[in-house]
């Protein structure tokens, strides 16, 4: 025996709504947690990874200790929490002797863990440290530009999924349109050596140039650290093949018979479809309809003994 | 000196990625570090805002808006794609029968009140239940109520329409195309036989029941695989110790001194039927000296004493001459104070 269970209120239907698949996807949520023992390094880090991504990331203060992200049996409170807060990033913090002020940054697909990426956070310098004029300070939520600088980039395979990841983490909403008064921050990473990125996060000031493109002047506010890369898993490859894959129901979008120019403006050409009167639905049901029901069904089992014949002929 | 300007921009993200770039030499310090990262950051973005300002922009209240082009870079979707539900029975039916959808209207017109009433739902047009009076028909029996007929059948048709819905669901669900505001929720177990509900089971029961199963094992539930996220069995290992096969009889043989034990058990429980010969002996001689004693009075101080083996009087018999002033020979001895019959 089964139940239809349907929300009794809108604001579930609206939550629940939200947090159907979509064809097009609008930014990932990121959750920030911690394990057991973390610094205050970390303890800031995680602070202002959370204050600059402030409405699309859940933070949790409690302390974890079953969450070993690398090992088979510790992701399973991870799966569980990206479940229940809807996040499909996780920042997760943690210190221990062998690996000082620890970062994972990782992943899910359909909550279940996707890829991770360690990092140590190094020569960290937070928000308040930065002296500089107020009204420059970035607007929260607003979309950042993201810069990589470095060869190692491309070459390295751990760099390569550091960028990868980092884009994921720092970008905003994916929108359409943007308006460019909006445009106040910068994520700046560079490639140090093999292991080791330095990231800042900067303002920018569009200064008056003599073209309608501005000239672009960098101001650093936001935290700045370097990341050394410790441990990465990269997702298997079905997983990987099936979360890349991109739905092809509204690219085929070409618009034809539709010619214009600024003189003309719009011309299009249409072209009359037969209007099959003899099996248009009247609109009281007399004998027409019976006909039309009658022909359907000849039309249909002609089309069932076809395919019998062709199924009997293989 | 060579500009290779071939900074790859991503303008769907307001992504940059200079390729080319790596520092000439090491920087000495920190700072130099930074002011060489932030050089390339502000090329990066002149970059991007080059391509962003030539975009066209429609005019909007805070400013110039752009329409952002397609980002470049892929990057993995973070739920399925919506899967296509199956069609429903009814779709099915109306493909193979031809029938096509026809537009209804939401409002009809109402001859009875004058005025445009709803087709469907509450306060409806021609709804079969608001008729007044109904003719009988020449099939009907007498004594049947035509108003609850037509309210049993109406209830039948709207079971049978729940009970279709809930197969196009349960179909839809086996796919994996659930509508995202529906739950199919289990109501009760398919068993036949008895009505009474299985009880929920909690968590602590289940940790138990994974517990038992464990020291069911031969190795205490030691090797046994568990499912990822699962806690250890809370007492592991057998509760049981058996001896070994081979064991030497010696001073410490454990089958020895398990047998001793419960041999010592079983004769502590039923003592009051078996007759311990040495206890009941001297149980006896004693009462005899008393007696004997008794008796006698004093004269039985030489027959006390050569039953003590030292050849001592016993204690209480020597009477101390504080004693006898005292209490004026009211009693006849310390010895034989019980049982005095004169």
């Amino acid at each position: 025996m089964m139940k239809i269970n349907t929300p009794k209120k809108k604001r579930v239907l609206r939550e629940l709504e939200k947090r159907a698949p979509k064809l097009v996807e609008t930014g990932k949520k990121t959750l920030i947690l911690q394990g057991l023992k973390t610094s205050n390094v970390l303890n800031s880090v995680l602070k202002e990874i959370y204050h600059l991504k402030r409405d699309s990331a859940v933070r949790y203060t409690r302390k974890n200790d079953n969450i070993r992200p690398f090992e088979s049996g510790g992701e399973t409170s991870l799966e569980f929490f990206s479940q229940k807060t809807d996040c499909s990033i996780f920042v997760y913090g943690n210190t221990s002797k062998k690996r000082p002020d620890n970062i994972i940054i990782g992943r899910t697909y359909d909550h279940q863990i996707y890829d991770l990426v360690e990092v140590g956070v190094e020569n960290f310098k937070p928000m308040e440290s930065f002296k500089y004029d107020k009204k420059l300070a970035p607007q929260v939520g607003s979309k950042p530009f993201i810069t990589f600088a470095g060869e190692g980039f491309e070459s390295i395979d751990e760099l390569k999924h550091l960028k990868e990841v980092l884009l994921d983490l720092f970008r905003g909403e994916v929108v359409e349109s943007l308006s460019l008064v909006g445009l106040d921050r910068v994520y700046v990473i560079t490639a140090v050596s093999s292991d080791r990125v330095f990231l800042t996060h900067c303002a920018v000031r569009l200064k008056k140039s003599g073209s309608v493109v501005p000239r672009i002047e960098l101001v650093e506010v936001g935290p700045s650290m370097d990341l050394v890369v410790r441990r990465h898993r990269l997702p298997n490859e079905s997983l990987r093949k099936e979360a890349m894959r991109i739905s092809t129901d509204g690219l085929k979008k070409k618009i034809k018979n539709v010619v214009g120019d600024s003189i003309q403006g719009k011309v299009g050409k249409i072209y009359m479809p037969d209007q099959k009167i003899g099996e248009m639905a009247l609109p009281n049901k007399a004998k027409g309809v019976k006909r039309e029901r009658r022909e359907a069904k000849i039309k249909h089992s002609e089309h069932a003994a076809k395919k019998k014949k062709e199924d009997a002929a293989d | 000196m060579e500009a290779e300007n071939q900074i790859q921009v991503d303008l769907g993200h307001l992504l940059a990625f200079d390729p080319y770039h790596h520092f000439a030499s090491p920087p000495k310090s920190r700072e130099d570090l930074v002011t060489e990262c932030l050089r390339a950051g502000t090329k990066l973005v002149q970059a991007i805002t080059d391509g962003l300002f030539n975009l066209s922009a429609t005019e909007a209240i805070e400013g110039p808006l752009v329409k952002l082009p397609k980002p470049t870079t892929r990057l993995p979707r973070e739920k399925h794609l919506p899967r296509p539900k199956p069609p429903t029975k009814w779709e099915m039916f109306a493909k193979s029968k031809g029938i096509q959808k026809r537009k209804k209207n939401k409002v009809l017109w109402d001859e009875q009140t004058d005025s445009w009433k709803r087709s469907y739902g509450y306060d409806r047009v021609n709804d079969d239940a608001d008729v007044p009076i109904i003719e009988a028909k020449m099939t009907d029996e007498p004594g049947s109520d035509p108003f609850a007929k037509r309210k049993e059948e109406k209830k039948k048709r709207v079971e049978k329409t729940e009970k279709n819905r809930l197969q196009n669901l349960k179909q839809a669900a086996k796919v994996g195309a659930l509508p995202s505001h529906v739950q199919l929720a289990a109501t009760a177990l398919p068993i036949t036989g008895t009505q009474a509900a299985p009880k929920k089971i909690t968590k602590d029961e289940l940790g138990n029941v994974a517990g038992l199963a464990a020291t069911a094992t031969a190795s205490g539930g030691k090797f046994d695989k568990k499912v990822a996220g699962e806690k250890a069995v809370k007492h592991q290992g057998k509760h049981r110790k058996f001896l070994p096969a081979a064991e030497g009889s010696g001073m410490g043989n454990r089958e020895k001194e398990q047998t001793d034990k419960v041999l010592s058990k079983l004769m502590a429980r039923n003592s009051h039927e078996i007759l311990n010969v040495g206890k009941a002996v001297s149980m006896y001689n004693v009462k005899k000296q008393r007696d004997g004693r008794n008796q006698k009075g004093r004269s039985s101080f030489d027959s006390s004493s050569k039953l003590k083996p030292n050849g001592k009087p016993m204690k209480g018999d020597k009477k101390s001459p504080y004693q006898k002033s005292r209490k004026g020979g009211s009693h006849g001895g310390g010895a034989s104070r019980k049982g005095k019959v004169d």
